[in-house]
């Protein structure tokens, strides 16, 4: 795809995206974890999603894509990835939340024809505590994804710059 | 070849560990995996250690892995020793970089034991 092609589709196309970002989370979680995520029947709030992983993207698309999840979620969610029992959260679980969160970044942008070359992804953050508010350069309302990981909600909002 | 030492270089303890199980996954036999959390370690530990495999991310702070990989040139514990990146990176555009800088092998995160099996045995059998 050219600039001009996937300039366009970074403008009208994102409708589109919110599938992919689900499709690119199902399929790291069926990869690396061995779990099936399932659609969210409820809108999923960020009530209790008290960790939050952030990838930001630069280069053709500017951005910030962020997983939310509970503490829980986030000790379980690393104890499949490593195979290994672990009750609570702690740095291993902050390091693994980022990895997915990476993960998830990478498939989604190699899914979109011209932006795997020409958009670059940042390290992980992880954030711990839900009393925060996000500001971007962007009035666009965020991508937003609500999922369900073994029973409990999981978020992913993709915020675009340009 | 069994018995090997490895190197994996990332800058995630935790994508370190699930590394070094999908190769015991794979029936590969480790005698040592040494680990470092970023290219400009993993030169370190390459001055200081001799190993057969080395296993590399790319997108990682203080010196990336494709910085790593040009740098291997200079190392005399590096030379001949198969460099197989493990990335999110999966542009045809980051493969061939990666490939003409000497990598012999690319997988994609995320990836599955048989994926890393594919990739690794034939170059430790010297197939590839």
């Amino acid at each position: 795809m050219n600039t001009t092609n996937l300039d366009h589709a970074v403008q009208h196309d994102r409708e589109a995206w919110a599938p992919l970002l689900a499709l690119s989370a199902r399929e790291v979680f069926d990869v690396m974890l061995g779990s099936q995520l399932e659609n969210s029947s409820n809108p999923v709030s960020g009530e209790n999603l008290d960790i939050t992983s952030m990838v930001g993207l630069a280069g053709h698309l500017c951005g910030v894509l962020t997983l939310r999840c509970d503490p829980t979620s986030a000790a379980r969610m690393t104890s499949k990835m490593l195979g290994t029992a672990l009750d609570s959260a702690g740095p291993e679980t902050w390091d693994a939340i980022g990895e997915i969160c990476n993960m998830v970044a990478g498939n989604f942008k190699n899914k979109i024809s011209g932006l795997a070359e020409t958009c670059q992804l940042s390290v992980p953050t992880v954030i711990t505590g839900a009393e925060y508010s996000l500001y971007t350069l962007s009035d666009d309302p965020a991508i937003e994804v609500g999922l369900v990981f073994e029973g409990r909600p999981l978020m992913l909002s993709l915020k675009i710059h340009s | 070849m069994d018995n090997i030492r490895v190197l994996i270089v990332d800058d995630s303890s935790v994508m370190r560990k699930i590394v070094e199980r999908s190769l015991r996954q794979a029936d590969i036999q480790i005698a040592e995996v040494l680990e470092a959390g970023n290219g400009a370690e993993g030169l370190g530990v390459l001055n200081k250690s001799k190993v057969d495999l080395i296993l590399c991310d790319i997108n990682m702070p203080v010196m990336d892995g494709m910085e790593f990989i040009k740098q291997l040139s200079a190392v005399e514990n590096a030379k001949g020793v198969p460099v197989v990146m493990i990335t999110t990176e999966g542009s045809e555009g980051h493969v061939v970089q990666a490939l003409s800088a000497g990598a012999r092998g690319y997988i994609r995160k995320p990836f599955t034991p048989d994926q890393v099996k594919k990739q690794i045995v034939p170059i430790l059998a010297g197939n590839q």
